[in-house]
């Protein structure tokens, strides 16, 4: 069947792929200019291939967008790849070719210091915790509590759930692949946005992540259990275009003499001896556990507890340790994600949490049930969450957005957010009939108008948005920074008054 | 997924009430499980396979909060198994039986992503009699469903676990060729058998035997000399209900790799099939209910594939071309609706399908009477023989319907 020409689009990865993936497009002569680290524009047009574009996109993002079809070719790590097929074997992507970049495995891994605290604690079969401890003793371990598990009542209540084991991962279906295939009884996946070494003992039993090697575990405090997947770049193209379109004249240039190594999911067990590890701090019961948000949040978040009149050690962007130790000594401090922390405090992993009301809605939205409540406004960080469409768009609020849909002008309306259950939400409110809603990992606003209609994120001062020739069609509220807690998972007094104090100097830095 | 037309539903209810009304017959009694599980009552060693597992839908609940996973229910038997532990444990032994749907994701799109099945369990039942006893009543239920033509196929997982134990394979690659097994990948058969010790010829004896009892009762015991006690036990039982079996003249054909199911089966499995098509399915699981917590419990079932079945039935004869009435008011006034409400009341009372119709026009559906109303004047036609008669009361209509029919 002859193949047509045409215009080619190609995702190409943000973040640590980046300076390689540019190297590789310098080489190959695809005249996609402007593909650095200082770049704010996410599309790029080729300066030699006149048919040839190219998105940047959040490495995350691309396995998801060329599956849909939104693009013809993708360069990202083969782990995002295989996240997306362990879920959804039916996705129309294909691994055309692995680069020689890239390199890494995904592990999964538990700390070094497992078996001193948390569920697993209190199993029996536990290794011993000396320092002839083996990788061995631990997986057996794992896999003997499955079996213990089995003695369980199937019925059994919330707390009962405690005997889980905890799985926290950026991957949640390599992780659900990984605990089935382990024959895991019970388990619980948590998916975070990042830091997932950062859970493992206190809050986690198990880290499914990608690390360079076994080295690089270690440096977190972490050992690997398994080897999941060993994990390079990889060029993927979606089958159809593969099928219908000529691709081999970029595909020949990206990758020429092109090899595509088949790597599987592999389960495999990793031997050898684990270095003698200091015993780790024990999660002294009655201190109070306070999660504190990385990234763009850290800066103003430290401003303000210092101003309140909290002393933390390495709690800045310049040294940043994630477990920072505060004046308080009943105050434990972790430092996670923003997004992740409302599930982190319903689960009673932590007591308090500083994150952004808007994902505490997000949070809610999903889970309406969930004991998260906020306890105080801290103000600062104030945000709007908008909804944005592209300025070519004819609508100027989101009810001629409804008119465009009923008319048939539009005929699905596609809406790229960060905050999935927002919007989902706010669509299912305005009854926005009928939509897509395609989740991101930022850079949202990168997503209009080619591969999203409407944008639901949050905006400061608009410049972002006005860069990207979007336009506000709707306000759907505002969000600050807040204290948030577990309003059924604290019960000790001490804990309560301790909190109390907490709250209370707090509000000396409001 | 699929939808269930007027015409699928007839078969379906025809089906379920031919279950339904054999296993009452036989002692069983109806119970139902919800749709929705806990991810976690299928995913210990013994339960579903990975490979199967890797098809369930699964899902975060509203309270998803916690992690816990929920699952739309992939199979019948272990969740019946969960509603034994949690209600009826006690009393010991239980027949039980249920219609239900079950979910698996299918890649191709050309399969029901939501099937039904008609299952039996018989909870507390020991072998051999036990197995007996279901085998049978899965074959009068598909005799009375009308289905010719069966094939039993008999296996034993027992049998073929102790058997691939023999090999002397990591527990990794043990359990790799078990999952295959029980998927039904006979190829992983082969790959035992030429990978079985020398000297081991039951195992390819085994393999390669097709067909009734006759020699094999006397070749296996000659070849078991030496196997583990593991073998002989799972042997002996296998004998047990074959033997009784031929004593009750049931024709069946032995196939030790038409195993096919799921890692919970410990003994004899059976396998009907019609024309070529898988119709039900079964097995013996004495080890589930400790598995999922309970007592150890003595067990065996089976499962109707109610949508092979389905494909096996010839379209049922319709009630309405029989029987049926349409009742056709000229116009929708006061005397003539009193008078169509009832009559249509009386014919109702027998059982009879009556519509009513106060639309102008020709007549349509596919009822054989037609009874047009005009005030109290009823002119009824029979569609079957053309007949058109009048008639002054409710008692002549009933009177002209009961003596045409």
């Amino acid at each position: 069947m002859k193949k047509r020409s045409g215009s080619l689009k190609i995702a190409l990865p943000k973040g640590r792929l980046l300076p390689p993936t540019a190297d590789l497009l310098e080489e190959a002569k695809l005249g996609l200019d402007g593909y650095d680290e200082e770049t704010r524009h996410y599309r790029l047009s080729s300066t030699v291939l006149p048919y040839l574009s190219a998105k940047i996109f959040q490495e995350k993002d691309i396995a998801v967008q060329v599956a849909v079809g939104n693009y013809d070719l993708g360069i990202c790590g083969l782990d995002w790849v295989e996240e997306l097929l362990a879920r959804y074997k039916a996705s129309g992507v294909v691994k055309v070719a692995t680069l020689s970049y890239g390199e890494g495995s995904v592990y999964a891994a538990a700390s070094r210091q497992t078996g001193r605290t948390g569920p697993l604690a209190d199993k029996p079969n536990r290794p011993s915790t000396g320092s002839g401890r083996t990788r061995e003793t631990l997986l057996p371990f794992v896999v003997s509590l499955s079996n213990h598990e089995r003695r369980c009542k199937p019925d059994a209540s919330p707390l009962a759930r405690g005997d889980s084991l905890r799985l926290v991962s950026e991957y949640p279906n390599l992780a659900e692949a990984f605990a089935l295939n382990m024959r895991l009884k019970r388990f619980r996946i948590f998916p975070v946005w990042g830091d997932a070494e950062v859970y493992p003992p206190e809050d986690a039993e198990i880290a499914v992540l990608w690390a360079k090697d076994e080295k690089g575990l270690e440096k977190q405090a972490l050992f690997p259990l398994v080897k999941l997947l060993p994990v390079n770049a990889v060029v993927i193209a979606n089958q159809e275009s593969l099928e219908n379109k000529e691709l081999e004249g970029v595909l020949n240039r990206l990758a020429p003499g092109r090899r595509s190594e088949e790597h599987f999911l592999s389960f495999e067990e990793l031997g050898g001896k684990i270095p003698a590890a200091p015993l780790p701090p024990r999660r002294a019961e009655g201190k109070v556990r306070l999660a504190l948000p990385d990234g763009h949040q850290l800066p103003p978040t430290a401003e303000f507890l210092k101003h309140a009149g909290l002393s933390l050690s390495r709690y800045c962007p310049e040294s940043l340790d994630y477990r920072p130790s505060a004046d308080l000594d009943w105050l434990a401090v972790k430092v996670i994600r923003p997004q992740d922390m409302p599930l982190q405090v319903a689960n009673g992993n932590f007591d308090l949490a500083i994150t952004g009301r808007d994902w505490l809605f997000d949070h809610l939205y999903r889970f309406p049930s969930s004991p998260v409540a906020e306890l105080l406004d801290l103000g600062f960080g104030r945000v709007k969450i908008v909804a944005a469409v592209s300025q070519e768009m004819p609508a100027s609020t989101i009810e001629e957005v409804k008119r465009l849909l009923s008319s048939r002008k539009l005929a699905v309306l596609r809406v790229a957010s960060e905050y999935v259950n927002i919007g989902d939400r706010y669509l299912c409110d305005r009854h926005i009939s009928p939509y897509k809603l395609i989740p991101t990992w930022g850079a949202s606003e990168a997503f209009l108008p080619e591969d999203a209609d409407l944008l639901i994120d949050n905006m400061q001062t608009g410049k972002t948005m006005a860069e990207h020739n979007l336009k506000i069609i709707d306000e759907l509220g505002d969000s600050t920074a807040c204290l948030i807690s577990n309003r059924e998972g604290v019960e000790s007094p001490d804990k309560i008054t301790k909190i109390d104090l907490f709250i209370n100097m707090l509000r000396r830095g409001l | 997924m699929r939808d269930l037309l007027p015409g699928d539903m007839q078969q379906f209810r025809y089906i379920e009430d031919t279950f339904r009304r054999c296993c009452l017959k036989w002692g069983y009694r109806e119970v139902r499980t919800p749709v929705l599980e806990y991810l976690h009552l299928f995913t210990a060693t013994g339960t579903l396979t990975p490979g199967r597992l890797g098809k369930v839908y699964s899902f975060l609940d509203w309270d998803g909060w916690s992690g816990e996973r929920v699952v739309l229910k992939p199979d019948g038997t272990i969740p019946l198994a969960r509603l034994y532990l949690d209600n009826l444990s006690p009393q010991g032994e239980a027949r039980l039986f249920y219609v239900t749907e079950i979910f698996a994701f299918e890649q191709t799109g050309k399969e029901n992503r939501e099937r039904w099945q008609c299952g039996v369990e018989f909870l507390g039942g020991a072998p051999p009699m036990a197995d007996v006893e279901i085998l049978l009543l899965a074959r009068e239920i598909l005799n009375s469903l009308g289905i010719g033509d069966v094939q039993l196929r008999l296996s034993h997982a027992g049998l073929a676990k102790a058997l691939v134990r023999e090999l002397g394979l990591s527990p990794r690659e043990e359990a790799k060729m078990l999952g295959r097994i029980l998927d039904g990948d006979r190829q992983a058969w082969e790959e035992a058998k030429s990978s079985c010790p020398e000297g081991n010829r039951l195992l390819a004896f085994l393999v390669d035997f097709k067909g009734k009892s006759g020699g094999f009762r006397k070749k296996v015991e000659g070849l078991s000399a030496r196997a583990s006690a593991e073998v002989k036990s799972s042997l002996g039982d296998f004998l047990d209900v074959v033997g009784l079996l031929d004593s009750l003249n049931c024709d069946y054909h032995i196939d030790l790799t038409a195993l096919q199911g799921f890692e919970y089966y410990t003994g004899i499995c059976l396998q009907l099939s019609s024309r070529g098509e898988k119709i039900a399915g079964g097995g013996r699981y004495d080890e589930l209910l400790s598995l999922m917590g309970g007592e150890s419990v003595p067990a065996s079932g089976f499962a109707l594939y109610v949508d092979s079945v389905m494909k096996m039935l010839s379209p049922r004869g319709d009630e309405r071309s029989e029987t049926g009435v349409l009742l056709r008011g000229d116009r929708a006034v006061p005397g003539t609706v009193k008078a169509c409400f009832s009559l249509a009341q009386s014919l109702r009372s027998p059982g009879r399908i009556v519509e009513l119709d106060f639309t102008p026009g020709e007549a349509t559906g596919d009822c054989r009477w037609v009874i047009s109303v005009s005030g109290s004047r009823f002119v009824v036609l029979d569609r079957r023989w053309g007949k058109k008669r009048e008639a002054g009361s409710e008692a002549e209509v009933a009177g002209i319907l009961g003596s045409a029919e």
